[in-house]
């Protein structure tokens, strides 16, 4: 039994029937690491691209040490290090939000770069046509230089999104209860892997091509918005 | 026309690394006055235009607009000092451009490339920016396309609606940095006649960097031909384009009425 559901080994079927709804309780928790996760890759990796792009050296060069560091260490190591010595700085912070922000800091060094090849790749005349109208640095950078962006920006932030996603069992090990800690555990008490296992890899596979299909679908509804893809 | 100059510049040096694109640049354009100029490719015509837009710097020299230094500042004791960004703020609502690639803002529809700046940064309210906007439109002749997007036009349209977006933002001088040359050719007209009518109606400063040397005959004052940095002559259009002074201006021209 876990979460107050019992299952059934009478037979593999009953017994695969009987856990899946438990599975369902840690895949929601997987989807939520995912999207807390992927929304903090947004955002920090934002603010990286930014300061990364500041014209002062004394800005955008910690930045740049900063992203080479989250990106070159692996993530079990950040998972750690904001795990067992954040308190120790009085920070605690519950372990998924800990494993959330782990994923979100990682994936903001390489959403970072996505952001910067997009900013780079929207034509230096769009800038020009800005400063001449005498558009401020900050309405420029949002509302003509970022749209413009977007487009090149989303398909690969689609694919982090997946990464991200597979990423989550990691939380595991600073105890969150997320889909594959689950199957483990009701392996561990029943001495049947196989099924919980399978399950997981199943409900895995069903995740990421729903997330795949949704990115395509946006890549395909911003065109239609004015956009233009090219 | 009055005589005093809106723009001028005094032994204005531009260098790219080590290439000196503008020596010593001396230049005076009167308030109100239509300039074309003219020249080989490479000569220094966009960079003359670009300085003027503050798009880029000088390494030498003063350029004046309207009276006061572009690139620098007056300091209290009367020296000169690099210009801040505000300075440069200041100074740019003088002038607007349109750009050869026309540059408009591709993800914007029609209106919302003519009224995005008036409302950010002339602080009009969106009633008022939509009204002008399309007053614009109306002048450029393309009334009937505000909610297309840039893409949805053809080159000339597209020019056509640059050249309303310089002039919300009512500046006193327009650059044009070869309005024309990106289009086909059987939509150069339509975009030479918005100019041609601006030139005559309005008491714009305008400046046209041009390959058209008909077109820059009938609306210009003055022609100036630009060769490796430097005004190499400069007169009334009838004078230059009929009898040259220079032997360098009479193979230009040869060269490009060959064409
Ligand atoms: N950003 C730049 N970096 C280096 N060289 C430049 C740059 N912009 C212009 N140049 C050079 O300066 C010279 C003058 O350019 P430009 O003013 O564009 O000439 P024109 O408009 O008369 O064709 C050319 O040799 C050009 O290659
Ligand atoms: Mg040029």
């Amino acid at each position: 039994m876990l979460f107050g559901i019992a299952w059934d080994t009478s037979s593999g079927w009953a017994f695969a029937v009987s856990i899946l709804p438990i599975l369902l309780i840690g895949m929601w928790v997987t989807i939520q690491a995912t999207v807390l996760g992927f929304f903090i890759a947004l955002v920090v990796g934002l603010v990286w691209a930014a300061l990364k792009a500041a014209p002062l050296k004394i800005i955008s060069w910690p930045a740049a040490v900063v992203t080479e560091f989250l990106r070159d260490t692996p993530l079990l190591i950040q998972l750690f290090f904001l795990y067992y010595v954040l308190p120790e700085f009085g920070i605690t912070l519950p372990a998924f939000m800990t494993g959330a922000l782990a994923l979100g800091l990682q994936y903001s060094a390489y959403t970072s770069e996505v952001y910067r090849a997009g900013i780079e790749a929207v034509a230096k005349g769009q800038h020009e046509a800005a400063r001449a109208l005498n558009l401020s640095g900050g309405r420029t950078f949002s509302h003509i230089i970022l749209p413009q962006a977007i487009p090149r920006i989303v398909p690969a932030m689609g694919n982090y999104l997946v990464s991200i996603m597979k990423d989550v069992p990691l939380l595991s090990v600073v105890t969150v209860l997320e889909m594959l800690n689950v199957a483990r555990i009701i392996g561990d008490r029943t001495f049947n892997y196989l099924v919980p296992l399978s399950l997981v890899g199943a409900l895995y596979l069903i995740m990421t091509l729903v997330a795949s299909a949704g990115v395509r679908l946006l890549d395909n509804w911003l065109p239609k918005q004015g956009i233009p893809l090219k | 026309m009055s005589d005093e100059p809106i723009i001028k510049f005094d032994k204005v040096v531009k260098r790219f690394g080590d290439l000196t694109v503008l020596n010593e640049l001396d230049f005076e354009v009167k308030k109100g006055e239509k300039v074309s100029i003219i020249g080989p490719s490479g000569s220094g015509k966009s960079t003359v235009l670009r300085i003027l837009m503050t798009l880029e710097d000088i390494n030498g020299g003063v350029v004046t607009v309207g009276g006061e230094p572009l690139w620098h500042e007056k300091g209290p004791d009367g020296s000169l000092a690099p210009a801040s960004e505000t300075h440069l703020r200041k100074m740019r609502t003088q002038l607007g451009m349109v750009f050869q690639q026309f540059n408009l803002f591709p993800h914007m529809t029609v209106l919302r490339n003519i009224t995005e700046a008036p409302v950010q940064v002339l602080g009009l309210s969106k009633q008022e920016a939509k009204q002008r906007g399309e007053e614009l439109l109306e002048l450029v002749g393309l009334a009937d396309q505000a909610q297309k997007y840039p893409h949805q036009l053809s080159g000339g349209q597209q020019q056509r609606v640059g050249i309303a977006r310089a002039l919300a933002m009512r500046p006193n001088i327009l650059l044009f940095d070869e309005p024309t040359s990106a289009l086909d050719p059987e939509l150069v007209g339509e975009v030479l006649n918005v100019i041609g009518k601006l030139a005559e109606e309005h008491d714009l400063t305008m400046l046209l960097v041009t390959h058209e040397m008909r077109f820059a005959r009938e609306v210009s004052d003055r022609v100036c031909f630009f060769d490796q940095g430097r005004i190499r002559e400069e007169g009334a259009p009838e004078d230059l384009f009929t009898d040259p002074n220079e032997e360098r201006t009479r193979e230009f021209l040869q060269a490009v009425l060959d064409n």
